[in-house]
């Protein structure tokens, strides 16, 4: 069942639950859009702020609205296609990036379990069984709207464009997925629930003891980096790289077309960093308010909404930081990266958390289990070097 | 840290902000700035230009148009014996490198710090005598199309105040022209050399610092030899 173990669902379905979840998804649906539109204006004052400049500041308090003065702007913008565009599949592939931008953002808890007109029901559009494997299907599917944007322009930027994007977020998609099951192993379910209450605040020990960041500390590396380049943002932006593509796979789009695939990557940015939450840092868990009562609605609707929203801004600052920071890689430094260092090392940090974990089951002695997974992972990745062409050395062609 | 280190670099920037908050608020121009012209008038209110031509041709974007012609016996424009009939600048051509002001004989052409003026129209973009000429207290006139901030009008020729008119540094810091109209004989401001002999500690960082232990260094090399 795509819905999953929601206790909304416990009673039977009935018209007030029907109700909950039409204003959960529509709830889900505008935080997500405002949220977008704050991202792009927060990250353009922060870069601003590390380029020593003011940045947006004239629409709006601070300049607050200035994304949404755009997205009016490009709204009223002529929409103009190429004559060699295929048009069909031109104006399909931005709403094949846009949805599945929406849809990853249902499984993300945004908050805890909470009681609407006597019903209990998570803070979160849907917990499904498959979880965080949602995740993944829908980056797959936003792909295909990356692709046929730059195919069925007619076009040869955008094509290239969408060569590359194709390459570059198959690769990364592998090394997302490992560093995936380096967390997976650790918590035994795909359910972004179950691994969220399992990361519940016990104090402020639970950083440490509670949270899966340090048990999965390489994961948790390899996830921030490979969610940068799933995402196409600096330093991966070589879907885009202006200097050499123009706009990459959007180069033909105009007015609210643009704008789709414009939402679209900043929102998979914003849900890309509310999953490493959700799987690293303990989604909404944090501590409540001491001098409330447990159940005092600012403790059990705002406070792990707070925490939350503070763990995804203190990410997005650092995907900004990042951003200020790196110049673009070079094509092939892209590739090297993502299938030789990023793939074998989330590959084999999943193996040696496997053989922890499941020591630790077991009853097996640690201080056998853990050096003989390292030496064994060792061995591993003495093959695979060895199989990895050096510099000059021939490589044999593919027919 | 080694190839991390920009993330230092970057995060170290927060809080420092270079560029201003324009046009509400503006930097310090250069005392040299060069800005649009005006045509200058001695104290009496004649015209200073003569009709020479000269800043015409010295420009190398050929965008003044000059036509001289005989005073008129009983209502004289300028103290000589011709002024300037017709006085155009084109600013869509107009480079802003000021050798017309270093061309002109009598000081007539200058430029103020004036450069916010976006023309939508080739005639605005033009400008005439009319428009160039100050006005009776010897300011500038300011045209519908442009942005005016208090006292950049004020100083017209800084450059012909700072140098000598033959611009040798022998005579930097002398006046040697007459009153403008609403301004008298203005003090002349230091040029550059004048300035370093009396503030020496201006800026210790600027080259002349450097400059100095370069000759220290030559003159150790010469001691060796």
């Amino acid at each position: 069942m795509i819905l999953g173990a929601d206790p909304l669902f416990s009673d039977g379905i009935d018209t007030t639950v029907v109700l909950i979840v039409i204003v959960k998804t529509i709830v889900v649906f505008a935080i997500l859009l405002v949220a977008v539109m704050f991202y792009v204006w927060f990250m353009r004052k922060v870069i601003a702020d590390m380029q020593n400049r003011i940045g947006p500041q004239r629409a709006g308090p601070f300049g607050a609205f200035q994304t949404l003065a755009d997205g009016i702007k490009l709204f009223f913008k002529e929409q103009s296609s190429p004559t060699s565009a295929d048009p069909p599949v031109f104006k399909l592939a931005p709403y094949l990036a846009i949805i599945p931008a929406f849809l990853a953002f249902a499984i993300v808890p945004i908050g805890g379990q909470v009681t609407v007109a006597g019903h209990r029901t998570y803070l979160q559009l849907a917990d499904p069984g498959i979880g965080v494997l949602w995740l993944l299907m829908m980056s797959g599917i936003g792909l295909y709207g990356v692709m046929l944007a730059g195919w069925s322009s007619g076009s040869k930027y955008p094509l290239l464009g969408s060569v590359r994007a194709s390459a570059q977020l198959l690769s990364y998609e592998a090394a997302l997925g490992l560093a995936i099951v380096g967390v997976l192993v650790h918590t035994g379910s795909l359910s972004t629930r179950t691994i969220v209450n399992q990361q519940a605040w016990e104090g402020a020990g639970s950083v440490f003891s509670q949270w899966y960041w340090l048990p999965a500390i390489g994961a948790f590396i390899i996830f921030l980096i490979s969610a940068i380049a799933e995402t196409n943002h600096p330093p991966f932006d070589l879907v885009e790289a202006e200097q050499e593509l123009v706009g990459g796979f959007h180069t033909e789009y105009t007015g609210i077309r643009f704008a789709i695939f414009f939402l679209a990557e900043f929102m998979n940015v914003i849900t890309m960093s509310a999953i490493a939450v959700t799987l690293f840092l303990g989604g909404p868990s944090g501590p409540a308010l001491g001098f409330l009562s447990a159940d005092s609605w600012v403790n059990v609707w705002v406070m792990p909404v707070f925490w939350f929203t503070l763990k995804v801004l203190v990410l997005l600052y650092a995907t900004v930081w990042v951003r200020a920071t790196l110049p673009r890689l070079r094509y092939d430094q892209l590739m090297a990266l993502g299938w030789k260092y990023l793939i074998e090392l989330a590959f084999l940090w999943a193996m040696i958390s496997a053989v922890v974990v499941v020591g630790a089951d077991q009853g097996w002695n640690r201080w056998i289990t853990v050096p003989a997974a390292i030496v064994g992972a060792g061995v591993v990745l003495a093959v695979l070097w060895a199989c990895i062409p050096r510099r000059g050395e021939p490589v044999e062609e593919i027919r | 840290m080694g190839r991390f280190s920009g993330f230092r670099i970057t995060i170290g920037q927060v809080g420092k902000v270079v560029t201003t908050n324009y046009p509400e608020e503006k930097r310090e121009k250069p005392t040299r700035f060069h800005g649009r012209h005006v045509l200058n008038r001695y104290e009496d209110g004649m015209e200073k230009c003569i009709g020479c031509e000269l800043c015409a041709g010295v420009c190398p974007a050929r965008c003044i148009y000059v036509r001289g012609a005989d005073n008129p016996i009983d209502d004289p424009v300028s103290p000589g014996e011709r002024f300037g009939f017709v006085y155009e600048i084109n600013y869509l051509r107009c480079i802003h490198c000021d050798l017309c002001v270093e061309a002109c004989p009598t000081e007539a052409i200058t430029e103020t710090k004036l450069f916010e003026f976006s023309f939508t129209n080739r005639a605005d973009a033009i400008y005439t005598k009319d428009e160039l000429l100050v006005d009776d207290a010897g300011r500038a006139r300011r045209q519908p199309w442009e942005l005016w901030h208090g006292g950049e009008d004020d100083e017209t020729s800084a450059w012909m105040r700072a140098t000598a008119p033959s611009g040798q540094a022998a005579f930097e810091g002398k006046v040697s022209w007459s009153g403008e109209l609403g301004f008298g004989v203005r003090d002349a401001e230091l040029g550059q050399t004048a300035r370093e002999r009396l503030e020496p500690e201006v800026d210790p960082a600027d080259h002349r610092g450097r400059g100095h232990s370069h000759d220290h260094d030559m003159g150790h090399g010469d001691e060796a030899h």
